[in-house]
C-alpha cells in the first residue's frame, strides 16, 4: 500500500507534495495547502486505494521551535483505507498571519465537528465550512487555548462578554 | 395574499438537556419539533471541557496516564493502554509477553465493564428499570478485580509506559475465573429480559438507522459501525499488544439500527470473555515491566536493593525521559470505538502535543443523522445506542 500511495502522488500530484516522511511505520505526506481538497477528492474517488474514512484531524502549534520556519501551524489529516487496512497522514503547514485552509466538509461529514474543534482550540479557519462556531469552549472566550502563547497561569482567561455579537434571544 | 396561501410550518424548539438523565452526562440537544417529529437536532457539547490535551503539554509523559482514565471513566484500562502504547511506539520499545497478556486480559474486561454499564443504562432509558441493577451487579466483580490490581476501583492508572504499575495480585486467577463463570450466567438473564421483549424490540428495531456508506462517511467506529455491517475492528485490522495471537470473532449487524447495536455489544461481551480466558490460560511467567534503563521505571525490588536502579528511578521521576523528535499515532479498539492517541514530540521530556481521537465525540456528531425525521422518544434510544461518555466527548 505504501508503494501504491507513493506512486499515486508521483503520478497525479507531483507539484503538491513538499516532502514525504516515514517514521515508526507511519507514512506522511506534506502537501501544499492549496492542493488539499483536490488530493482528498482524488484519493476518495480512486477505486484501488479506496480511502473512504477520515479518521481524525488534529493541529499543532510550532511556535518557538525550529520547525516554525515552514509555517507555524500544522494540520494533520488522518486517513484510513478500510480495504487495505492502511493508515496514512496528510500534513499541511499554515503561516501565522493567514491560518486558513479549505474545508473538507463536503467530502466527509466527520470533518464538520473536527474542524470546528480545531477552529475553537487552535484558531485555524476552514474556508467553506457551513457552520464554523466554537464547539468545546464558551462562545465568548478570547483567544485559542491550544496555541502555545495562550496564558496558562497567573492570568485570568479573557472573555469578551459578547461585546461584538450579543447572543440571539429566542422568543 | 400569496403569503397567506402557503401555511407556515409550526415548529417548536425544545432543549433536551443538559440536565436530562437520559443524555448520559451534560449533553444538550436542541430539538426542533413539529408535533412529535424531530425536524432538526443540534447537539451542543463542551460543558465538561477540562482541557486535558492542553494540560498534557505541561506534564512529563508518565504523569499524563492518570488524566487519560478520566476521559472515558467507564473504560479506564483501554485509555491507559492507548496512551502507553503510543508512547512505547514513539520510544520504539517493546514490552515482555506477560505484560501483553495481562494488558489484553484487563482491557477486554474493561470492554465488558463498559458494555455492562451501557446495557443497563440504555435499557433504563427505554424503560426496563431492573436491567440496570442486574448489570451493575456483575460489573462489581470486575471493579473488585481492578481494586485488587491497582488499589483503585475506577481510575485505575494500572498500565505504565513499558509495563504495569505492580505485579498482578496473587488471587488474580481466581478472581478472573469467578468473573468468567458469573458474567455469562448474568448475560442469560439480560437476554431473557431484553432480546425477545416485545416492548424493547418495538422501541429499538428500525430506530436510529444508518446505512453502511453513511456510517463510514460520518467516521463512526466500534459497535456503531459494525452494526451497519462494516467489518472494521482495530484488533483485527491493525493488531496491537499481541491481539493477533487470540482467537475471536467480530460480530456484525445487518440493519444498522439500535437493536443491532444492542445485539453486537452483547456478543462482544461474550467474545471479550473468550479472549480474557485465552489470555489467562496463555499468560507466561516473566517480569511485569520491560528493562529499558532510563526510560522504564526499574522494578520496585531492585530500587530497594540496587544503587543503579535507585538512580534511574530518581532520574525518571524527576526529569522524565526524552523521546526522539517525531509524531506517532496509535489506535486501539476501545469499547466505544477507535480510540487514538496522536503524540508529537519535540525532543523534550514533555509531549509537544497530545491529541486524543475520541470515539464518542465523532460518533456523537452523527446523532442528527440518526434522529431527524423520527419521534422524540426515539432520540433517547438513539443517544443511548451510540454509547457516549461526555467526559470523553469534551475532554
Amino acid at each position: 500500500m505504501k508503494e501504491k500511495l507513493e506512486q499515486f502522488f508521483r503520478e497525479n500530484f507531483e507539484d503538491a507534495v513538499i516532502r514525504t516522511d516515514y517514521f515508526r511505520d507511519q507514512l506522511s505526506f506534506y502537501l501544499r495547502p492549496e492542493y488539499l481538497f483536490e488530493v482528498c477528492q482524488a484519493l476518495m474517488a480512486d477505486n484501488d486505494l479506496e480511502v473512504k474514512m477520515l479518521s481524525d484531524i488534529c493541529s499543532l502549534d510550532w511556535l518557538g521551535d525550529p520547525e516554525e520556519a515552514d509555517g507555524r501551524f500544522e494540520v494533520i489529516y488522518n486517513l484510513y483505507s478500510l480495504k487495505h487496512s492502511y493508515r496514512f497522514f496528510i500534513k499541511i503547514r499554515l503561516s501565522d498571519d493567514k491560518p486558513e485552509v479549505d474545508s473538507l466538509t463536503s467530502l466527509w461529514h466527520t470533518a464538520d465537528w473536527l474542524e470546528r474543534e480545531i477552529y475553537d482550540l487552535m484558531g485555524i479557519k476552514f474556508i467553506g465550512h457551513p457552520d464554523l462556531r466554537r464547539i468545546l469552549t464558551a462562545d465568548d472566550v478570547d483567544g485559542y487555548p491550544l496555541r502555545k502563547d495562550f496564558p496558562l497561569t497567573y492570568e485570568k482567561p479573557r472573555f469578551s462578554y459578547n461585546k461584538d455579537g450579543p447572543p440571539e434571544v429566542i422568543t | 395574499m400569496s403569503e397567506k396561501a402557503v401555511p407556515r410550518r409550526k415548529t417548536m424548539n425544545i432543549n433536551m438537556g443538559p440536565q436530562h438523565p437520559a443524555t448520559h452526562g451534560v449533553l444538550r440537544v436542541e430539538l426542533e419539533l413539529e408535533g412529535e417529529t424531530v425536524v432538526k437536532a443540534t447537539p451542543h457539547v463542551g460543558y465538561l471541557h477540562t482541557g486535558i490535551e492542553k494540560t498534557a503539554e505541561s506534564k512529563l509523559y508518565y504523569k499524563v496516564i492518570p488524566m487519560t482514565d478520566r476521559m472515558d471513566y467507564l473504560a479506564p484500562m483501554s485509555n491507559n493502554l492507548g496512551f502507553c502504547l503510543a508512547v512505547e511506539k514513539l520510544l520504539g520499545i517493546d514490552v515482555p509477553e506477560k505484560v501483553k497478556y495481562a494488558r489484553v486480559c484487563l482491557t477486554e474486561l474493561t470492554r465488558v465493564m463498559s458494555h455492562l454499564v451501557w446495557v443497563g443504562t440504555h435499557a433504563l432509558d427505554i424503560g426496563a428499570m431492573s436491567m440496570m441493577l442486574y448489570a451493575f451487579r456483575e460489573r462489581e466483580l470486575i471493579i473488585d478485580l481492578y481494586e485488587a490490581c491497582a488499589g483503585q476501583r475506577m481510575m485505575t492508572t494500572y498500565f505504565r509506559i513499558g509495563g504495569l504499575a505492580s505485579e498482578l495480585p496473587p488471587d488474580f486467577d481466581q478472581k478472573i475465573k469467578k468473573i468468567l463463570k458469573r458474567i455469562p450466567e448474568g448475560m442469560t438473564d439480560y437476554e431473557r429480559l431484553l432480546t425477545d421483549n416485545k416492548i424493547f424490540r418495538n422501541r429499538t428495531i428500525g430506530v436510529g438507522k444508518i446505512s453502511a456508506e453513511d456510517a463510514i462517511n460520518y467516521g463512526l467506529t466500534g459497535p456503531n459501525l459494525r452494526g451497519s455491517g462494516i467489518n472494521y475492528d482495530v484488533r483485527k485490522a491493525n493488531p496491537y499488544s499481541g491481539y493477533e495471537k487470540f482467537d475471536f470473532d467480530v460480530p456484525l449487524g445487518r440493519n444498522g439500527d439500535v437493536y443491532d447495536r444492542y445485539l453486537i455489544r452483547l456478543e462482544e461481551m461474550r467474545q471479550s470473555l473468550k479472549i480474557a480466558r485465552q489470555a489467562l490460560d496463555g499468560m507466561p511467567e516473566g517480569p511485569y515491566r520491560a528493562s529499558v534503563p532510563g526510560v522504564v521505571l526499574p522494578l520496585k525490588e531492585d530500587v530497594l536493593s540496587k544503587m543503579e536502579s535507585l538512580i534511574f528511578h530518581f532520574k525518571i521521576i524527576t526529569e522524565g525521559f526524552k523521546p526522539p523528535r517525531g509524531a506517532v499515532y496509535q489506535a486501539i479498539e476501545a469499547p466505544k470505538g477507535e480510540l487514538g492517541y496522536y503524540i508529537s514530540s519535540d525532543g523534550s521530556n514533555k509531549p509537544h502535543r497530545m491529541r486524543v481521537r475520541p470515539p464518542s465525540f465523532i460518533n456523537l456528531s452523527a446523532l442528527p443523522r440518526l434522529v431527524e425525521g423520527q419521534m422524540v422518544a426515539d432520540v433517547i434510544a438513539a443517544i443511548g445506542s451510540i454509547d457516549i461518555v461526555l467526559g470523553e466527548v469534551d475532554r
